[in-house]
């Protein structure tokens, strides 16, 4: 343990490792906090399920073909995210029915090509993600792409919440509510990606799913799921890569149940309040 | 009083099958309109004509003095979704301002007075900061049309506002649309199944059959229609 303890704070490692992923994480896991405040309102939880295992696919492909996986996989998961979003709001198919058809189907594919191809190592890191293996240009661009994804959310932060409590009013309002959710889903997507490489393809989702619950238990209003999921979700990603660090576990699983916890907590005060 | 919407034979389809045909009425400044007519006979696609979600096949919908779409106060048919979302009544309420605010991102505090004058309007200026997954089925309609209110200039188009209330929240709200009509001088456009309601009430009834065929005029004239014995009938069984 206090070997570990020792290693954190060597020059080298807290440097070039562990100061990036720490940013990087902590960029994502806002985004996915912001992003699922929308996400689980409006029911759409199991979309960023189905795109991460997407993802797995479209980066299994790419590392087999040996393409930078970001470059593949940023393209392919946003295309699916404007397929599952039009299946979702046309009744005539079910929405969740395609959603799990498409992820076992890219999960398949994903499993098939990289074991056909011996490249098992690169591969189960994107399913279990490799926060400490993130390239200084993956880190890079998972920062400047949080960043858009958070200004994009602060700017239409108002019409989004019209658009999540009451689609049908905000369109008579003007609001273009089609496109918002194609805003919506695009974000997601490239969130899901950028997530899944540290997290890995399996856990992203509880990412987007579990700071909203959590804010939920205890929260009255918008605004205050919006702050209390982002905050949330920060504190859990610093306990849980502390936890990994200290006890050399894996890093995606610590945090998820670092979020498990803090969930359990706000249930039980939300359950005292009543 | 002059006309505040003229409809020109309107025609538009769902799915494929036409529901409105050559349907043609006007709305009056300060007019109490109430829609009615059995499932299907085209109230909703009325309604999102009026709106302007919906594209016409053919006809026209004009507003007079520069009023747009946007100037209606909408509330919608009651939805489940709402129930359990976190949102503070005020929250809800100022969301009724985006259509007056262009692309500015944030809400001014101009808008932010048109918001409490709107909750305090309809009674509601103390259950502001409550969330609204905590209030009655009376107080959201009441939230939710503050919200409306808040997106009116002049108009306010209704879609079934009271379904789901108990007798007493019903005719509570049917008082304070009455008087919003009548003190506040709001063009009312109501979509509504209560045909007793809407005879006390409106000044006008539109009414729509599904075979296409559509009655304008007061609740007098209304009442000796052949029209009025046909949805009447329907209600009877």
């Amino acid at each position: 343990m206090f070997d570990n303890l020792k290693l954190m704070f060597t020059h080298d490692f807290l440097v070039s490792i562990l100061l990036p992923a720490l940013i990087g994480g902590v960029c994502v896991t806002i985004c996915a906090s912001l992003l699922g405040v929308t996400l689980v309102l409006k029911k759409y939880s199991m979309i960023g399920d189905g795109l991460s295992h997407i993802g797995y696919g479209a980066l299994s492909v790419a590392a087999v073909m040996n393409l930078a996986p970001l470059k593949v996989a940023l393209p392919v998961v946003i295309a699916a995210a404007f397929v599952l979003l039009r299946l979702s709001s046309n009744s005539a198919v079910s929405g969740d029915s395609a959603i799990a058809l498409f992820s076992t189907t890219a999960l398949a594919i994903g499993i098939l090509v990289s074991s056909k191809a011996g490249l098992t190592n690169d591969v189960s890191h994107y399913m279990f993600g490799s926060i400490l293996a993130m390239s200084r240009e993956d880190v890079i661009l998972s920062i400047v792409l949080s960043i858009i994804v958070i200004a994009a959310f602060l700017l239409l932060y108002n019409r989004i919440f019209s658009v999540t409590f009451d689609e049908s009013f905000a369109r008579a309002t003007g609001v273009n509510a089609g496109m918002y959710s194609l805003i919506i889903a695009v974000l997601t997507a490239v969130t899901v990606v950028l997530g899944m490489m540290m997290m890995g393809s399996l856990l992203i989702s509880s990412l987007i799913v579990f700071p909203t619950l959590t804010a939920m238990r205890v929260c009255r209003s918008f605004r205050g799921v919006v702050l209390t999921a982002g905050t949330v979700s920060v504190v859990s990603f610093m306990i849980g890569m502390f936890i990994a660090l200290m006890f050399n576990t894996a890093p995606g699983a610590s945090i998820v149940v670092v979020n498990v916890f803090f969930f359990l907590v706000f249930w039980f005060i939300g359950k005292l309040r009543k | 009083m002059k006309n505040i919407i003229t409809c020109n034979r309107l025609e538009a389809s769902y799915d494929g099958t036409k529901v409105l045909e050559g349907l043609s009425f006007a709305v009056r400044e300060g007019d109490y309109l109430c829609i009615l007519g059995e499932n299907g006979s085209g109230k909703s696609t009325l309604v999102k004509c009026l709106l302007g979600i919906k594209q016409l096949d053919s006809g026209s919908i004009e507003f007079a003095d520069k009023l747009t779409y946007r100037d209606i106060g909408y509330l919608p048919q009651h939805t489940e979704m709402q129930k359990g979302f976190p949102a503070t009544v005020s929250e809800v309420v100022i969301s009724g301002c985006l259509g007056r605010r262009g692309i500015r991102p944030f809400y001014s505090s101009e808008e932010r007075k048109i918001a409490e004058k709107a909750m305090e309007r309809l009674g509601i200026k103390e259950l502001a900061s409550r969330s609204c997954r905590e209030l009655s089925g009376g107080q959201q309609q009441r939230m939710l049309l503050a919200r409306a209110l808040c997106a009116a200039k002049k108009m306010l188009l209704l879609d079934e506002p009271v379904t789901g209330l108990d007798p007493s929240a019903t005719n509570e709200m049917y008082e304070l649309i009455s008087e919003l009509n009548k003190k506040d001088k709001m063009t009312v456009i109501m979509v509504t199944h209560d045909v007793t309601k809407a005879m006390e009430y409106a000044d006008r009834i539109l009414c729509l059959c599904s075979c296409r065929e559509s009655f304008c005029g007061t609740p007098e004239e209304y009442s000796t229609s052949h029209m009025s014995n046909k949805l009447m009938g329907e209600s009877n069984v």
